[in-house]
């Protein structure tokens, strides 16, 4: 546990350092606030997310309703916060199974190297010259339209970036002396992967899957609009934009709120996730582009 | 070179070969019977016989797979459960469109994005700069999706200058060519500044400028050029986004191409059709790759030396 100490205090020294930074302080305060919203958002709002009031659709943005309503008079507002659960939620569970299971198949790819490292590469580079869309949609077919299909479809489209990632930091890392050193006292290969390998490739990883996020959100927000996403009277971002697309000229802002949430979202996490990078100093692009 | 193209072909067959064998098995992974996904619901009992018999349904899964390739390579991609018309025929109508917008797209995002992370790099740390990537992030973080309805509010519906929709006239490709082209532009454009930053630090460079040689014609005629290496690379590598991108956006602009058909057929459980749009763009999206690495090893000298 002695090891583990200096590390944790080191990164959150790294996070405070990038919430010094003014776009990163501008991006935390979006972020928290948001999920502060989704989280608190039957006290903050008076409406329920789908109690329909037909003499009032279409209502324009107002005292009543701040941001209007849609088409069966539902408070957009109320909507947004209730659907930044499921935009929010679904992403990062997605990306956090995601970057998990790319963790630990890239490191044992990385680590074991030979046939298993061949096999997993190829299929890794199979799925990463495919746009994500297409491999979620591929996975929408096979699962279905819904929460569970979407949120699966992304943790698969994304799986490639992070295990493509983490096997070349365990690749850099491995022939470290210190590696050696533990092997040579009789560290075991878990041991070693879990206790050395991982931990050092860790920080890379977590700020790819930071950023990734953002992109998921984007995924997420896509396969709702297709009408694949969380179903009906479920809120979310994406599904208020795709029933909001056949009132564009009637009710601009059904979509045109929902849009700025991901798009403001999106950037928040890009600023506080270059941030990141600068506090933490990591030249390796974490990108994976 | 032709070795090359050749050898990259023929690797492409076991590629071919695996995302055929899991788009065969949505058909089998999907809940419930397979003839049922085959067929509109509540179908007689002689048309579900007659689907089993044409898809081999009754046999064992390798030789059902082996039918179904042997169909798809002959043109026979099955019957769309909505419409009742052949598949072939309605991809076959939906490609062209779908290979025109995404060239276009690529086009436009490789010219634009070249000529932004030139001028960025060139103008590093001014203002120029700040506001080009400013703009870039922007790009790349709005849904494109939500980019292509707001294009539509501003420039079909308030200033009338596009068609809102459809795919009559060559006008209705600026909107939708602008909407998938302006995420790549923000790629592009990234790669080619830090390249271009990269490549101005290199000893030929400082050998260039003690010449006396004029720094514009240094950057632009050399600087560049070994900028261009890493850019066709990530293009190569990334060629897919654009077709990606494309399948949303037709969506939005309701153009007739492989997204709006594949959307369609998910959302009415169409699965011959979905088949079929799926495979047509993944083998879109391999041979796109392909292309690019080729060119990026017709560009690449070191690349083509390797390969000899």
């Amino acid at each position: 546990m002695t090891t583990l100490a200096p590390r944790r205090a080191l990164k959150e020294t790294a996070i405070l350092r990038a919430l010094r930074s003014p776009t990163g302080i501008i991006a935390g305060v979006w972020l928290i606030a948001l999920v502060l919203m989704a989280i608190f958002a039957p006290i903050l709002t008076s409406y329920a997310f789908d109690a329909q009031n037909l003499p009032g659709a279409y209502a324009a943005p107002s005292a009543d309703h701040w941001l209007g309503t849609d088409e069966f008079g539902r408070d957009l507002l109320t909507r947004m916060m209730y659907g930044a659960r499921t935009s929010l939620s679904v992403s990062a569970i997605a990306i956090g199974i995601s970057v998990t299971a790319g963790m630990i198949l890239g490191a044992s790819a990385g680590y074991f190297g030979g046939r298993f490292d061949r096999a997993v590469t190829m299929v890794v580079d199979l799925t990463w010259s495919f746009p994500e869309i297409l491999v979620a949609l591929m996975l929408v077919a096979i699962i279905g339209p819904g929460v569970t299909g979407t949120m699966t479809a992304i943790a698969v489209a994304y799986l490639a970036q992070f295990t493509r990632l983490t096997r070349a930091q365990i690749m850099a890392i491995k022939g470290e002396t210190y590696v050696e050193a533990s092997r040579s006292l009789g560290a075991s290969d878990s041991y070693i992967v879990f206790h050395h390998l991982i931990p050092n490739a860790l920080a890379p990883v977590l700020v790819s899957a930071m950023l990734a996020t953002g992109d998921a959100i984007i995924l997420e927000a896509t396969l709702g609009f297709f009408g694949l996403g969380a179903q009906p009277p479920t809120p979310s971002w994406g599904g208020m934009m795709s029933s909001g697309t056949a009132q564009l000229f009637k009710a601009p802002w059904i979509i045109l709120f929902p849009g700025l949430a991901v798009a403001i979202t999106v950037i928040a996490i890009n600023l506080f996730g270059d941030a990141l990078i600068r506090a933490l100093d990591i030249r390796a692009k974490s990108r994976g582009t | 070179m032709l070795g090359y193209t050749l050898r990259r072909l023929v690797l492409l067959i076991p590629v071919f070969l695996a995302v055929s064998v899991i788009i065969f098995a949505i058909i089998h992974l999907i809940p419930g019977d397979p003839v049922d996904s085959l067929l509109k619901v509540g179908s007689g009992p002689e048309q579900r016989a007659e689907i089993t018999a044409r898809y081999g349904l009754d046999r064992p899964l390798y030789e059902q797979y082996l039918i179904w390739l042997g169909n798809l390579l002959t043109g026979d991609m099955g019957t769309a459960i909505v419409g009742k018309r052949p598949v072939i025929d309605l991809v076959g109508q939906a490609l062209p469109h779908s290979l025109v917008l995404s060239g276009l797209a690529l086009l436009f995002s490789t010219v634009f994005g070249i000529a932004l992370g030139v001028i960025a790099a060139l103008k590093r740390g001014k203002l120029a700069d700040q506001a080009i990537m400013g703009g870039v992030l922007l790009g790349s973080t709005v849904p494109s999706f939500w980019l292509g309805l707001l294009l539509i509010l501003a420039f079909s519906v308030q200033l009338g200058w596009f068609p809102v929709s459809g795919a009559r006239t060559w006008s209705g490709l600026v909107l939708p060519v602008l909407t998938i082209g302006l995420g790549g532009i923000a790629l592009v454009a990234r790669v080619t500044r830090v390249a271009m930053i990269d490549a101005s630090q290199r000893d030929f460079v400082m050998l260039l400028h003690a010449k006396g040689m004029p720094p514009m014609r240094i950057q632009l005629r050399h600087v560049l050029r070994h900028a261009l290496i890493p850019v066709v690379t990530i293009l190569a590598l990334r060629i897919g986004w654009v077709l990606g991108g494309a399948v949303t956006v037709e969506v939005v602009f309701a153009r007739p191409g492989l997204g709006t058909l594949l959307i369609k057929a998910l959302n009415q459980h169409d699965y011959p059709v979905v088949q079929a749009c799926l495979l047509l763009l993944a083998m879109a999206v391999m041979l796109g790759t392909l292309l690019g690495d080729i060119l990026q090893a017709a560009m690449d000298p070191r690349v083509r030396a390797a390969l000899q």
